[in-house]
């Protein structure tokens, strides 16, 4: 706590322990950039080298484009994910306010009920949730993609949370001005919350961009692909031959979350951390 | 019991210097407070004192011997913080335990377990058991000492951060801003413990402090900070009476004190508003404060050497407050007067004046200028009226 | 009828005191029409098939066929009966046991090398934070080529100082273990971020007065100080990281798909192959059920070490 009674030598002990780990933590993500830099021959050989000989990254970006479609895998993320929190907020704002803001017959248990649903894991309902799927037919589309998400126990958790501290005044005012308890919700709540949202936001982007298993479960077309699953079946098509423009898609699939996260470090920590409960 | 001298202390923090040459010598067993606005550097300056910060230039000396490099709790001095610092997962007796059980205990007997089988551990642990009981007797802790500091009160809290001080005996105690969290109440409360405290134990007693009724209640000397210096040391009576520098004058005595301009003549006399005050000083001629604190402010209802419009009353019961406007000066004036004798009207003009015993005059640098009575030492109301 | 009359009297019981029933009527409705579908939605999707999976584990159902009969407990002894099953429980169990503590302990001392100096902190939190940011599946097509057996980096790495690589995720001995690291080089930024939190929420004057107070040392103020005023965000930390250790899956599914001969088969992962690959819904709703019991425990354990001043933020 106290660097400089430790001077130099802890100083330099620190910087060696953090950068070692930091070499552990980077590996892959170095060991990727470099093998999709280089070309077939460089890949398979037993002697190790990071930087490549005949740079082949052009090649091996138009390889991965071409055999896969990579375009369509990131549309169909934006598509899902986008769907998937305008939906939550949608569902979860009203709620959150009326929980935390308005008085009506069943609130504390309709409460516990929000805070029992933060704890069931998504494996859990998986079954039955495909199985309702297919029975209504909407298995292998956009909406089996999104439907199961819409609803966020956490996401009106935390809502609820945020618009506990926003002060009766406020809303008192908003009444006052003829403003209806909807038109609450949307003009006056809405924009005192963006700092909340935006965590949560970042937290739900984040967890359905990433998301394998339930893809996995309900789809089956291929233009539906998520970037997660257009990345596994990309591999298993090339089943481990040619590595080159399979580490170039893996850097196409996780570009646009860690480039958002290199220019928005803080939110992203707050958002994940934050919210970081499931 | 301690004497803590500092000599030629200088701090800077991130090429803002801070403290900038610090001198002064607490005597053993003296209570000094260190006052001053927020951000003067008293807090660095007890910081220093206490080894938590190193000077960057200047020395502290304790006793004599110079404790750069020395660590903290080696120089024997005990701190009272101004959030108390209690460990929050600990007892109050094991708060109060700590610093005898970081001194007494090796650092085996200290570990987890292992600890426990160190065979002097329990030998030092009674000896330990005894003397926090003691000190919370002394403080009427000991219904408290098995509950955690969220548990207790804020002043329950202060008693165990002290407990936690005096417990190990050190030479000298340091207190940064301790009652500052405390209500209103309790605080004047507290002021009268810790002086009593200061007088059972006859140790050396630094104090910061923003709030200056707690410097003059309790300390036998203050010093003054502003903006890194120390501007003035002294008694409490000496610092309010006779401030030898302007902003001590205005930070000392609440309400603030009056300040008029003045003008000195090339002959040395001091005229204020156009008014001679039979003041002479050898100062050079120009600009001066004339200053007068409110109590020795004196209302007449009969014509006077100043006039002004009442502004505003403050009656508080045992004293009443009167806002007067002068023309010419910005800042309304303020006399403290009995309520006993009828108030005067809000808007109604006023006379008054003050004895010539009543002023400090302060140069255009703010310097204390000495000034003796010229010939016949009168009430300017007086010389006004004849 | 009776309803309507019990309300009004306890409307007109509670509106004794003052006008607030109309108030409160006036706003009740919008209150209800606002959390209506969120409450159609928590029933239709998380309450309704976590009791659909409950009911589910009780039945012989099977995607596709016409009717399904109540068999009591047969699918639970059958599951019991199981040397997958018992394989699958074990491995979990043993990857649970590997990755909490090694991702919280890596954690946590990430977390306290980073605080205890003021050089390049942005840099190490952002380079260590990156796995949580990184798609899993992405991240482990990249790992299963490192653990390559022949022209894997980790293998030449192991050549290149004289030691004898090995076909990691091939080998029954060690396919788990790979996936061990992989899960700990996962999780361990986001529990050093939670860190760092815990960290920077500790006052500072608690370490000036331990100093004051005589704890020499890193080990002394760790023990004073810091280890007892992140209690809480270790709980926490344990907690998520052992819940997120249950669901492993991701991994397992890209690289081993549970093999080789069930070395690395998890629950979720046993869950998913009999209830979305052979569609025996019962079945792998038992599993699910299994999986929701230990979840559960650990929920528990997080809720009562609460009580003790877990905060949660």
């Amino acid at each position: 706590m106290t660097p400089r009674r430790h001077g130099i030598t802890w100083s330099a002990a620190r910087h060696l322990l953090l950068l070692a780990g930091a070499a552990f933590i980077l590996l892959p993500f170095i060991w990727m950039v470099s093998t999709a830099s280089k070309p077939q021959t460089e890949i398979f050989t037993t002697d190790i080298h990071f930087i490549p000989q005949n740079l082949a990254l052009w090649e091996n970006f138009a390889t991965a484009f071409g055999k896969a479609s990579l375009w369509r895998f990131l549309l169909n993320g934006v598509v899902v994910t986008v769907s998937i929190f305008a939906l939550q907020v949608l569902i979860a704002l009203p709620a959150a306010y009326a929980l935390a803001k308005l008085r009506f017959a069943g609130r504390e248990v309709l409460f516990a009920l929000v805070l029992f649903c933060i704890l069931i894991p998504p494996q859990a309902t998986a079954i039955p949730v495909f199985l309702l799927f297919h029975q209504i037919g909407i298995l292998d589309s956009y909406a089996a993609l999104v439907v199961p998400f819409t609803i966020s126990a956490f996401g009106i958790f935390l809502m609820r949370q945020f618009f506990k501290t926003v002060p009766d005044d406020l809303i008192e005012a908003a009444r006052m001005d003829g403003i209806t308890e909807f038109g609450i919700v949307w003009r006056v709540m809405l924009p005192t919350a963006i700092p909340a949202l935006t965590a949560f936001g970042i937290f739900s982007v984040v967890a359905h961009w990433n998301d394998y298993f339930w893809p996995l479960i309900v789809l089956n077309s291929e233009h539906l692909r998520t970037p997660p699953l257009g990345v596994a079946s990309f591999r298993n098509e090339e089943a481990g031959t040619n590595y080159g423009p399979l580490m170039a898609a893996a850097i196409v699939i996780i570009a646009p979350l860690v480039i958002a996260f290199l220019l928005a470090q803080r939110r992203f920590i707050e958002g994940i951390t934050l919210t970081g409960i499931k | 019991m301690a004497k803590i001298e500092l000599q030629a202390i200088r701090k800077t923090f991130d090429s803002t210097e801070i403290l900038k040459g610090i001198d002064l010598a607490i005597e053993d067993g003296e209570f000094v407070a260190l006052i001053g606005p927020s951000g003067c550097g008293k807090s660095t300056l007890l910081r220093i004192i206490a080894g938590l910060e190193p000077q960057s230039s200047g020395e502290v000396r304790i006793d004599g011997a110079q404790v750069d490099g020395i660590r903290p709790s080696a120089r024997n001095l005990a701190m009272v913080f101004q959030s108390y610092a209690l460990y929050p997962h600990l007892s109050v007796f094991d708060n109060i335990a700590v610093p005898l059980r970081m001194r007494r205990h090796s650092t085996l007997a200290r570990m987890p377990l292992v600890g426990r089988l160190h065979p002097a551990r329990a030998a030092t642990e009674r000896g330990i058991r005894e003397e926090v009981e003691r000190v919370a007797a002394q403080l009427e802790l000991s219904g408290f000492l098995k509950r955690k500091p969220g548990q207790l009160s804020g002043g329950q809290r202060q008693r165990v951060a002290v407990g936690r001080a005096i417990v190990r005996q050190p030479v000298g105690f340091l207190f940064d801003e301790p009652l500052s969290n405390l209500d209103a109440k309790l605080r004047v409360h507290m002021r009268a413990e810790l002086a009593q405290l200061h007088r059972q134990l006859r140790a050396t007693f630094v104090y910061v402090t923003h709030d200056q009724a707690e410097a003059m209640t309790m300390s036998s000397r203050i010093a003054v900070m502003i903006e890194g210096h120390i501007v003035q040391v002294g008694t409490p009576a000496e610092v309010y009476d006779n401030p030898q520098d302007i902003r001590v004058a205005e930070f000392v005595g609440s309400p603030k004190i009056n300040a008029l301009p003045g003008v000195i003549r090339e002959d040395g006399g001091v005229e204020v508003l156009g008014w001679p005050l039979g003041l002479s000083t050898p100062a050079a001629a120009g600009r001066c404060s004339v200053c007068v604190r409110p109590e020795r402010m004196e209302l007449s209802s009969g014509p006077s050497a100043i006039s002004g419009t009442v502004l505003h009353l403050e009656n508080l019961g045992a004293e009443a407050f009167v806002h007067i406007k002068v023309e010419r000066i910005e800042m309304p004036l303020l006399a403290r007067i009995s309520p006993d004798r009828q108030l005067p009207a809000i808007g109604s003009a006023i006379q008054f004046g003050f004895s010539t015993t009543a002023v400090r005059i302060f140069d255009a640098a703010g310097k204390r200028i000495e000034v003796t009575a010229a010939a016949r030492s009168e009430r300017i109301r007086e010389k006004a009226v004849g | 009828m009776a309803d309507a009359l019990t309300a009004t009297t306890i409307l007109a019981g509670r509106g004794a005191a003052a006008v607030t029933p109309a108030r409160d009527n006036s706003r009740s409705w919008p209150a209800l029409a606002m959390v209506a579908p969120a409450i159609v939605l928590m029933g239709l999707l998380l309450l309704g098939p976590l009791l659909g999976v409950i009911a589910l584990s009780f039945t012989d159902y099977q995607l596709g066929s016409p009717r399904f009969a109540w068999i009591g407990f047969a699918n639970y002894e059958e599951m019991l009966a199981d040397r997958v099953f018992w394989i699958s429980l074990r491995n979990t169990l043993t990857y649970v046991a590997i990755v909490v503590p090694t991702a919280v302990a890596l954690g946590l001392a990430v977390a306290l090398l980073i605080e205890s100096g003021s050089s390049l902190r942005a840099w190490y939190r952002t380079i260590y934070f990156l796995p949580v940011m990184a798609t899993l599946i992405a991240m482990s097509i990249v790992w299963e080529f490192m653990l390559h057996p022949q022209f894997g980096l980790v293998n030449g790495l192991l050549h290149s100082v004289g030691l004898e690589g090995r076909s990691w995720l091939q080998d029954r001995g060690t396919a788990l273990y790979a996936l061990c690291v992989i899960g700990v080089w996962q999780a361990l930024g986001f529990n050093m971020v939670l860190f760092l939190a815990g960290l920077v929420s500790i006052p500072r004057p608690l370490y000036d007065a331990a100093e004051i107070d005589g704890a020499h040392g890193a080990w002394a103020r760790f023990r004073l100080v810091t280890w007892p005023m992140l209690g809480p965000t270790t709980v926490f930390v344990v907690v998520i990281t052992g819940i997120r250790s249950f669901q492993v899956f991701d991994t397992v599914h890209v690289l081993t798909k549970g093999g080789p001969s069930k070395s690395s088969e998890v629950l979720i992962h046993t869950m998913y192959i009999e209830g979305f690959e052979f569609f025996r819904s019962g079945y792998g709703a038992a599993l699910t059920v299994v999986f929701l019991v230990f979840v559960l425990l650990l929920t528990l354990v997080k809720s009562s070490l609460a009580n003790r001043g877990v905060h949660y933020a």
